[in-house]
């Protein structure tokens, strides 16, 4: 739904607050419309914003090494832009995710915020974030200068709530050392099931459990969805009303997870970040993680690690991946000045997602992810190759309620409580009851 | 407890007539009505309203953002008890899960704390620093517990199994990812966590009891059993209730401790009510039915309570 013409004129005549509650009273979209929304805001090329000063809150949960990274660029920002004074603000995911809607609820929500893709349209359908249409056309923004499955996860009921400042997908890191003493190459890492299969086998060979296969949801789930849509099969339908991660492909999925540990090429129960500690002292030779994993191993002294896609295990190429999206929040009166700063704020981040990528990831923008300067950047660029083949969760809300589902089955399959297939029947029939409750909770 | 302090609030307040007969006041007047009131007031603010909203919370399918938060009488609590539901298996696990922590925490906390604050009672060098010793993992804080007891009892990584392995035992034990290893590590984590605390208590309680008994018993002839079973445990009755109740409260309250060291696992085993509660309230924000669910948890812990009053009140020599 694009903003029709009239409303564009309308805007244009007059910019009072008197047209937003004119606008909202129009806009009837989502559950809450007392605030019409950015979708009504069209205007030319926010690039520049030459009203009165402005003070944005923008709230993320970068606290990692990304965060410092996050407040230079939006030092630089403040420095740029004499009228706008963007104050960050960081906390934790967890809390974030349930500080950001009370805060919006009770009219003291910020102006910005980052949010996952995965959690865009819960926040939508509850009337959290607003929807962005406009920020995207006023940029020119579209499909091309992403990525089409980038871009289009962040469409919920045909409109878009965030503009993609990112990609994190798993890749896969190895100990480069474990591989030389095991008498692999550590510059041609294992690119598909055959080689891999061989490469753990060598390794067994000298003793070392090469993979070490986790039952826990970082990243034991993200390994195994990648694996699903590599067999070819789906998480979810389309619609996001079954779940179907319990079909041949998810047992396919499983079955290769589980089998890791009964070749002995995992041991038995890896508690939590065990994985990723064995990897680095040379336990295991390789672990998919996410990409945030760089940082992580770039402190470890001493070790000697690469990273590489996933290797293509089952039929087609296939990762896991989220994506770091900007949101505008619902406020109880909309200031148009705030909006427009806002979008100056997005456009000037997103043109410097190079800075961004430094920190650890792949930029969403294509123009970014094909310049030298981010092909300089060995590791992100050699994740960021995964690109064409990322899988995000659908866009319906309650998402993440529903993973927990598949989070148990895997747990469960990997700790071998239950075979896989049993285990992934239990977890979609559950996964299907609360898809059920969800619709229905979120009309559908 | 709770009947004490609602019912000064619905009694109205005796009108304070200034009768010229009765120059000395016949009640206490309004003095305890005003020393009670700020914490009335906060009970009332904090306590009693946010209990009565939670029971209407409850019948309703409730998250705050959405404008429709359609009643639904007692579905919520319906749902707890159909097998059919897409809560009921979680929640009674979830309930089995904090049952099976609080049986055996418990008793150790009570045993174990007592046996402590017997010996610390006792003049000996280097008392003080044992008080200390026993009460220092107190303070720390369950994030601090659980991360470092989670890198201590890792499976394949931590110290303890390689400790084991080294001696020759066996150095394979899923402690934080299989069953019942996860309930040992995570009753043995909470005993060393808050023993300290249990004996404190009980120090102080044995402090009071006068040595006048003491003496008196074994002027009598009692030995020193005689003197722990007839003085010591019935001088200590008041403060056992206590640390019972509050034990059990606490044991019953677990989240932090597992949500760190087990996530719950293995499958959704060791995840307690609180957690799921939570979960279902604040993460998928389906607070009514989250909100039923703290009210069973309540009614379960209320009779628990009862019982262990009772229990306390019948060993009383009639």
């Amino acid at each position: 739904m694009n903003p029709s013409l009239t409303r564009r004129g309308l805007l244009g005549l007059g910019l009072g607050s008197g047209s937003a509650v004119l606008l909202g009273a129009c806009g009837g979209d989502g559950p809450n419309p007392v605030v019409g929304g950015g979708g009504q805001n069209a205007q030319p090329a926010a690039t520049t914003y030459t009203g009165p000063d402005v003070t944005l809150a923008f709230w993320n949960g970068f606290t990692g090494g990304d965060g410092p990274i996050m407040k230079s660029l939006v030092d630089k920002f403040n420095q740029a832009n004499q009228n706008i004074k963007v104050s960050m603000n960081v906390y934790e995911w967890a809390d974030y995710y349930q500080k950001v809607p009370a805060a919006v609820s009770t009219g003291n929500g910020p102006d910005l915020g980052i949010m996952h893709v995965d959690q865009l349209a819960t926040n939508a359908a509850r009337g959290v974030v607003l929807p962005l249409d406009d920020v995207a056309q006023s940029l020119q923004l579209d499909e091309a200068a992403f990525s089409p499955p980038v871009w289009r996860a962040g469409v919920y009921n045909q409109k878009r709530f965030g503009i993609p400042l990112d990609v994190h997908s798993l890749g896969m890191f190895y100990n480069k050392k474990v591989l030389e003493q095991a008498g692999l190459d550590p510059d041609k890492p294992p690119t598909n099931n055959d080689e891999y299969m061989s490469a753990l086998e060598t390794l067994k060979g000298k003793g070392i459990q090469g993979h070490w296969a986790t039952p826990f949801p970082f990243t034991g789930s993200h390994q195994f969805m990648s694996l699903v849509w590599q067999f070819g099969g789906q998480i979810f339908d389309e619609q996001g009303t079954k779940a179907t991660f319990a079909e041949q492909p998810g047992q396919q999925a499983m079955t290769w997870l589980v089998d890791l540990i009964q070749k002995g090429y995992s041991p038995r129960n890896v508690a939590q970040d065990a994985d990723l500690l064995a990897l680095q002292n040379g336990k295991a030779a390789f672990n998919w993680n996410g990409i945030w994993t760089i940082n992580t191993l770039r402190q470890a002294e001493g070790l000697e690690w690469g990273v590489a896609p996933l290797p293509q295990i089952g039929t087609q190429p296939a990762v896991w991946a989220s994506s770091h999206n900007f949101v505008q929040f619902k406020q109880r009166s909309q200031d148009q000045n705030k909006l427009t700063a806002g979008k100056v704020f997005i456009n000037y981040i997103s043109q410097q997602s190079l800075e961004w990528a430094k920190g650890g990831q792949v930029p969403a923008r294509r123009d970014i992810r094909e310049s030298q300067g981010f092909k300089d950047l060995i590791e992100q660029a050699s994740i960021g190759t995964q690109i064409d083949n990322v899988h995000f969760l659908p866009s319906v809300p309650g998402i993440g309620d529903v993973m927990a589902a598949l989070d148990t089955a895997v747990n469960e399959a990997i700790l071998l409580r239950k075979p896989p297939a049993q285990a992934l029947a239990d977890g979609a029939n559950k996964a299907n009851q609360l898809l059920e409750q969800n619709a229905k909770k979120y009309g559908g | 407890m709770v009947e004490q302090t609602v019912r000064p609030a619905t009694r109205p307040v005796p009108p304070v007539t200034p009768a010229p007969a009765a120059p000395r006041r016949r009640g206490p007047g309004a003095a305890p009505w005003l020393f009670l009131a700020p914490y009335l007031v906060l009970f009332t603010t904090f306590t009693l309203v946010p209990a009565v909203y939670g029971l209407w919370i409850s019948l309703h399918e409730w998250d705050y953002l959405l404008p429709g938060k359609p009643f639904v009488g007692v579905d919520n609590y319906g749902a707890l008890l159909d097998s059919g539901s897409a809560v009921y298996e979680s929640f009674w696990q979830s309930m089995q899960a904090t049952g099976i922590f609080t049986v055996f925490t418990v008793p150790l906390l009570v045993a174990l704390p007592l046996g402590v604050a017997l010996i610390l009672n006792r003049a000996f060098p280097g008392r003080t620093f044992f008080r200390a010793v026993y009460f220092a993992p107190y303070v720390l804080s369950v994030a601090v517990v659980g991360l470092l007891w989670r890198f201590v009892l890792d499976p394949n990584l931590g110290v303890v199994n390689a400790g084991l392995g080294a001696i020759g035992l066996p150095g394979d034990t899923p402690w934080t990812t299989g069953l019942p290893w996860a309930w040992i590590s995570l009753v043995g984590v909470t005993v060393w966590w808050t023993l300290g605390f249990n004996a404190v208590i009980y120090l102080a309680g044995l402090q009071d009891i006068p040595r006048e008994l003491y003496e008196a018993a074994s002027i009598d002839g009692g030995g020193k059993w005689a003197a722990f079973r007839h003085v010591t445990l019935p001088g200590l009755r008041p403060v056992l209730l206590f640390i019972v109740i509050n034990t059990v409260l606490a044991s019953a309250n677990m989240f932090g401790q597992a949500y760190l060291i087990t996530q719950g696992a293995p499958g959704q085993e060791t995840r307690t009510a609180i957690m799921y509660i939570a979960e279902e309230g604040l993460r998928n924000y389906r607070m009514g039915s989250a909100a039923a669910m703290s009210y069973v948890l309540t009614l379960a812990l209320l009779i628990i309570s009862l019982i262990v009053f009772r229990l306390f009140r019948e060993k009383d020599p009639s």
